[in-house]
Formats: C-alpha cells, sequence, structure tokens
C-alpha cells in the first residue's frame, strides 16, 4: 500500500509541476538568473499551504515531524556544492524525473550524472563522516526550537514574509 | 505555437501540491523527497555488478529497495507525461531554448555540463541531507533550521553558477 501511495503521490505531484511549468531547464535557470521567479512562487506556495497544515493536524497530534538533523557543515558546503551543481544541469533531483516525462531528453545525461554522484558520495562518505559532519551540529531542530520562540508565533511570520516576497517578486514583475 | 502554451498559475499549483503533502503526511506518513531514490538506485545497480560494492556504511543505512520515495519519483515522470499530453506541451528536445539562444543547438556541450552538473548536485544534496523537494519543500513546510540553511545555500550556489555560465544580464 505504501508503493501504491508513494506512485500517485508522485503522479499528482509530477502533474501539478508540469501544469506550472516549473519542470523546465529555462524555469529553473530563469530562477536563478534573477529573470523569472515562476519557482519560487510555486515553493513558496506549497510551503504556506504545507506549513499550515502540517502544523495544524501536529496540533490534533495526527501527524509527527521529521525533521533533517541541523549540522551547519553538511547543510552549508552541500547546499552550496548543490546550487553549483543546480546552476550547471539545470534540474533538481524532482524535477529531472518530470522533465523526462514531458520529453526534455536532455534531463537523461543529468540523472545518470546524478546516479554516478550518489555512488561517489556513498563511496566517500566514511571521510566526510569523520569530518565535515562534526562541524555544527545542533540536532534536529526547528526555527522556533532555535529562536526560543512558540511555533505559532514564527508560523505567521514567515507566512507575512513569504506574502511579502511574492509581492515584491509580482511588483517587479519576475 | 504560443496558443498551445497555456500553463497554469504557479500559485494555484504550488497550493495544490502543498495540500498533497498535507495528506501523503497524513494519510502515508510520507514528507515528499526525491535524492534518496538517487542512492537507492545507484545502490542496487552497483550490488547487481557485485554485491561487495555496496558493503560500505552509507548503502548500508538505507533498505537498498523500491519504497515510498521511489515510486513518487516514478510518478513524477508519469504525472508530467499525462500533464504535457493533455496540453499538447509534450516535447521531445535536447537542448533547452535558453540553452540553444546561447550556446547554440549541439547536444553534446548540453548532455556533458548536465552529467557534470548533475554528480556535483546529487553529492551536495546527499551531504547536505537533501534536496529542493526534501529540504525545501518539507523542510521549510516544517520550519526546520536545516531547511533553511540549505535552501539558502542551494540559491545562492545556484546563483553564482549560472552567472558563471550566462554571465550578467
Amino acid at each position: 500500500m505504501t508503493l501504491i501511495y508513494g506512485i500517485l503521490t508522485g503522479i499528482i505531484f509530477g502533474f501539478l509541476l508540469q501544469k506550472a511549468r516549473v519542470l523546465r531547464y529555462d524555469k529553473q535557470l530563469g530562477a536563478l538568473r534573477l529573470k523569472d521567479m515562476t519557482i519560487v512562487k510555486f515553493m513558496l506556495s506549497n510551503i504556506i499551504v504545507a506549513m499550515i497544515g502540517i502544523y495544524l493536524l501536529k496540533e490534533f497530534g495526527v501527524v509527527e515531524l521529521s525533521l533533517k538533523p541541523t549540522i551547519l557543515g553538511p547543510n552549508i558546503v552541500g547546499g552550496l556544492l548543490f546550487g553549483l551543481g543546480w546552476g550547471l544541469i539545470g534540474y533538481c533531483p524532482g524535477t529531472s524525473a518530470g522533465a523526462l516525462g514531458e520529453g526534455r531528453v536532455d534531463a537523461l545525461p543529468g540523472i545518470l550524472g546524478m546516479l554516478a554522484g550518489a555512488s561517489l558520495f556513498a563511496h566517500t562518505y566514511p571521510y566526510l563522516k569523520s569530518n565535515v559532519y562534526t562541524w555544527g551540529n545542533f540536532g534536529k531542530i526547528t526555527l522556533a526550537d532555535a529562536l526560543g520562540i512558540n511555533h505559532w508565533i514564527v508560523l505567521v511570520a514567515l507566512v507575512a514574509l513569504y506574502v511579502l516576497i511574492l509581492r515584491f517578486l509580482e511588483r517587479m514583475r519576475l | 505555437m504560443k496558443n498551445t502554451e497555456r500553463p497554469w498559475s504557479p500559485y494555484l499549483a504550488g497550493a495544490l501540491s502543498g495540500l498533497l503533502a498535507v495528506l501523503s503526511v497524513l494519510v502515508a506518513g510520507k514528507y515528499l523527497g526525491a535524492s534518496t531514490t538517487f542512492v537507492r538506485a545507484a545502490g542496487m545497480t552497483e550490488r547487481t555488478l557485485s554485491p561487495e560494492l555496496v558493503n560500505t556504511a552509507y548503502f548500508l543505512k538505507y533498505n537498498l529497495a523500491v519504497d515510498w520515495q521511489f515510486m513518487f519519483v516514478v510518478g513524477i515522470v508519469i504525472g508530467a507525461f499525462i500533464a504535457s499530453r493533455t496540453d499538447r506541451s509534450f516535447k521531445v528536445q535536447a537542448v533547452p531554448d535558453m540553452w540553444r539562444n546561447r550556446f547554440g543547438n549541439s547536444w553534446l556541450p548540453r548532455a556533458v555540463t548536465g552529467f557534470g552538473g548533475g554528480v556535483i548536485a546529487i553529492y551536495g544534496a546527499r551531504l547536505a541531507g537533501g534536496c529542493p523537494s526534501g529540504h525545501g519543500l518539507s523542510g521549510l513546510a516544517q520550519m526546520s533550521a536545516s531547511g533553511f540553511i540549505a535552501a539558502a545555500c542551494f540559491f545562492i550556489g545556484g546563483v553564482i553558477m549560472a552567472r558563471l555560465v550566462y554571465g550578467r544580464g
């Protein structure tokens, strides 16, 4: 059943990504060249809805958070590396799959590169584990934990911030 | 064929995908993500070559089998295919428009750049602990501190590389 949920969720997600045209190389590079912020609009809309929904359900005790550890070394070094690679491939792991689905076959060498890179990572992980992973480990924390403020206050502030960003993008016609 | 391009509003599609993300957590207990699937696929490929190859700490962390996220990524291919066929935006294209306008019509430079970018991107994503889905969407929806750091670094790195590739303007 878990596998069926997986493929159904993927089909709907892929459908929505394609309809908003955010799968495309031109849209991803458009955002990174600060010319077309369609993907940022998609992402922030997703985040606003999902954030409110997840925290409401969490309040009723029906869902749990699944936080990724905050470790400054790998989060920052890995994040920057991902970004540099993203600027070359023009797809992220999820959108590369979707781009292939809408016929953009230039995603294929990128996907092969990601498989090779995943293998490279797995085999170099023991070396990374003893250095970059030890830099600044704060564990699994939310922004609210880090600030020591009630999570609903942080959530409302973030929604306001995201809406302001979106209004700014519209005003700049990005 | 400009008139065949009728994209949905990114706000509508984004909000609906946010609703989907909430439902997925509620029904299946799964947060959206994609990059672990590349680890599983690489591991399963290596295992068919030699079981010894996957006897390393990182592959041992994961059960190397098709799981929820693997099916999710396969589903994205199918969903994008269906969506692009319904509005005739499906197009077999080996060189994206923006790339062609800048670097010409040859597919090989684009393929080599894509492959190299793919290696770097997934290496970074696995080191960071996730990609724009896992860290960006799911991480920020949970207000995870790691999500804010990673998402900011994704964009900083990306803007730098886009500037290196395309220059100013």
